[in-house]
């Protein structure tokens, strides 16, 4: 990581020779840290990837893989609940990823000069949203009065604009050398010619970090989703999640009961099903994490110094 | 937008660079100035509205929390609150003499108090004992692993707890095999602020770390050089350079969480009250949501949203003085 490469991973010649007792116990901390992270993540995939039969013989979890068998997926992806929720989620990350983007970098870039007309009340204004909160039942009337309810862009709007992304994106903008502006505008470039040409391409890493944020928060959206949406068929992957995995704890399930086609409304799914829809909800965070995630350090401190 | 911006822009060029010295733009007049910085307002516009319609409006929205408000009594629900009857503190007097209210305040309290002790410094711990991990591979490795929590959603971490712990989770299902008895962990309601302090700490202690590795790697390195150099070994380092290294951020993130004490998430509990009671795990939040959405008292719900709100507020407000008075930057700034 770039921050922390600062000091070099060669051992400075005056620091004392690491004690052997030191190097373990570190060491025994480090893969602690890291198995808690990972062991629970390996035992999911293996189990969903498993038969019938062997999550018998192995009594419920299967730790050590023995065969490839991905029959729970063909099931959950073969129409039915899990289907309609990947679609819904996946529509829903997609559409408000980018109207969040979109919104957000126009927005900063227009905060982004000091000294233009009405922009200190209109950085007041987005700021102002730090310290004063909705509160979710004015929210969910407000929602509901929209006519909102049982409808995806209850999902999208109501969390559209994340005034810590846009801080982090005008940081980014503002420490963009005017001059480049400047002679853009001596050619005749309009704002948005700017914008888009000139200031976009220069902070690629930093619109994908709070891409990542932003698509983060669509695809885990849950509480949202039990207030706002009731229809089987638009409910999004987290709460198909929380009915497979958590049914039965909790009174926001009644109103959805499971349904997958051939499994029957009444059966409990099996455990290599309940593990695979743990596994739909993980991947897609699992395949943009390792893009974005050099770009992290930078972004979060930019948004911790100058938030 | 093309003729206008071009026109407009090419003159108060040259004034725009004079401006980062001298105060001179301040002498455009206010249309001069809207011809040349409309384009710019209006790329603000679209983010306003939003704000406007789903933040600020419902914001002012907390007005019902005076009111004994039906949502029928509109045509629909915004509607209402014009039609809707004054009580003036009705809804807080009904709040302040419900033991059940009480009961939400103290487990948030409680909760906030345990975190500061058991989860605040863990991440400081974990970034002091990354830093002195010699491989940059290695040290990459760690971080990769450790971030990636943060992005699950809170069903999914509460869904692997109960996959582990759970009463036929992995390892229940590892102790009866051996013949052992099986404690539930994720429905005591005595063990709760554990269980919920661990999983924030597995979710989050990784991210945590980020601005603690942040502040390690700004510590001078010839400190360390010449400390070692008179003699201190590496634990008196650690106490003489590496903690005071790290204390402007820790008053400063400790200051912050005081200013947000009441706040100690909403999801996680909202997924687990069921399962060990309305008794361990009643926030705040989640009373706002039974009374007022659940039970349909609208004005009670709202009063409690409110009142969380206003003591939030002030709460980071003075948070934020102690931090200046610390000659940390704090939130804001004075300016």
């Amino acid at each position: 990581m770039s921050v922390s490469a600062v000091r070099k991973s060669s051992r400075p010649v005056w620091e004392e020779k690491p004690t052997l007792l030191g190097q373990f116990g570190k060491g025994t901390i480090l893969t602690v840290v890291v198995a808690a992270v990972l062991v629970p993540l390996w035992v999911v995939v293996v189990t969903s990837l498993s038969s019938e039969k062997t999550i018998n013989e192995a009594g419920g979890y299967v730790f050590l893989p023995r065969e490839f068998n991905p029959s729970a997926y063909v099931v959950i992806f073969s129409g039915g609940q899990v289907t309609d929720a990947v679609l819904v989620s996946t529509l829903v990350t997609a559409v408000g990823t980018a109207l969040s983007l979109i919104v957000t970098v126009l927005a900063a870039y227009g905060l982004s000069r000091p000294g233009t007309l009405g922009h200190r009340p209109i950085l007041f204004y987005f700021l102002l949203t730090f310290l004063i909160y909705p509160g979710m039942i004015p929210s969910y009337l407000v929602v509901t009065g929209l006519g909102l309810k049982d409808n995806l862009l209850s999902l999208i709007l109501p969390t559209a604009i994340s005034a810590f992304n846009l801080v982090v994106l005008r940081a980014f903008f503002m420490s963009i050398p005017g001059e480049l502006l400047d002679s853009a505008r001596i050619d005749g470039a309009g704002e948005f010619r700017i914008l888009t040409r000139i200031v976009l391409p220069l902070s690629k890493a930093v619109t994908a970090v709070v891409g990542l944020f932003y698509a983060v928060g669509y695809w885990n959206a849950f509480f949202n989703a039990i207030l706002y949406i009731d229809r089987n068929d638009l409910q999004p992957v987290q709460r198909v999640l929380q009915q497979f995995i958590l049914a039965g704890q909790s009174p926001l399930t009644s109103g959805a009961a499971v349904y997958i086609p051939g499994l029957g409304a009444s059966m409990p799914p099996s455990l290599a099903i309940k593990m695979a829809v743990v596994v739909v909800t993980i991947v897609p965070a699992l395949i943009i994490y390792p893009f974005v995630q050099r770009h992290f350090t930078k972004g979060v401190i930019i948004g911790a110094v100058k938030g | 937008m093309s003729a206008p911006p071009i026109v407009a822009e090419s003159a108060p060029d040259t004034k725009r660079k004079k401006a980062k010295v001298s105060p001179q733009r301040q002498q455009l007049s206010f249309g001069a100035r809207l011809r040349r910085d409309w384009p710019l307002l209006l790329m603000c516009f679209p983010a306003m509205a939003l704000l406007a319609v789903f933040h600020y409006l419902p914001a002012l929205g907390n007005v019902i929390a005076f009111q004994d408000y039906n949502p029928f009594a509109g045509d629909n629900p915004l509607e209402a609150f014009l039609y809707s009857e004054w009580i003036g503190f009705g809804n807080f007097e009904y709040l302040f003499k419900n033991p059940s209210f009480w009961d939400a305040v103290v487990n948030t309290l409680s909760i906030t108090a345990f975190q500061l002790v058991f989860y605040f410094p863990i991440p400081i711990i974990l970034a002091i004992l990354l830093n002195s991990i010699m491989s940059p591979r290695l040290r990459s490795l760690v971080q990769s692993v450790v971030y990636l929590p943060h992005f699950f959603s809170w069903v999914l971490v509460v869904s692997l707890f109960q996959m582990m712990l759970g009463g036929a989770g992995l390892i229940a299902q590892t102790l009866r095999q051996s013949g052992m008895a099986v404690p539930d962990i994720m429905t005591n309601p005595d063990t709760f602020v554990f269980l919920i302090t661990s999983q924030a700490v597995w979710k989050d202690a990784g991210w945590g770390m980020i601005v603690f590795l942040a502040a390690l790697a700004a510590i001078d390195p010839s400190l360390y050089e010449a400390s070692a150099a008179d003699g201190a070994g590496r634990w008196r380092r650690l106490w003489h350079i590496t903690l005071p290294g790290l204390r402007p951020v820790i008053v400063l993130l400790l200051i912050l969480r005081l200013g947000d004490a009441l706040n100690v998430g909403f999801e996680q509990f909202v997924l687990q009250r069921e399962a060990v009671g309305r008794d361990a795990a009643e926030v705040l939040d989640t009373y706002v949501y039974y009374q007022g959405i659940a039970v349909q008292q609208w004005g009670v719900g709202a009063a409690a949203g409110l009142l969380k709100a206003v003591v939030g507020l002030l709460l980071i407000i003075g948070a934020n003085k102690i931090a200046h008075r610390f000659g940390e930057q704090g939130i804001y700034s004075k300016s």
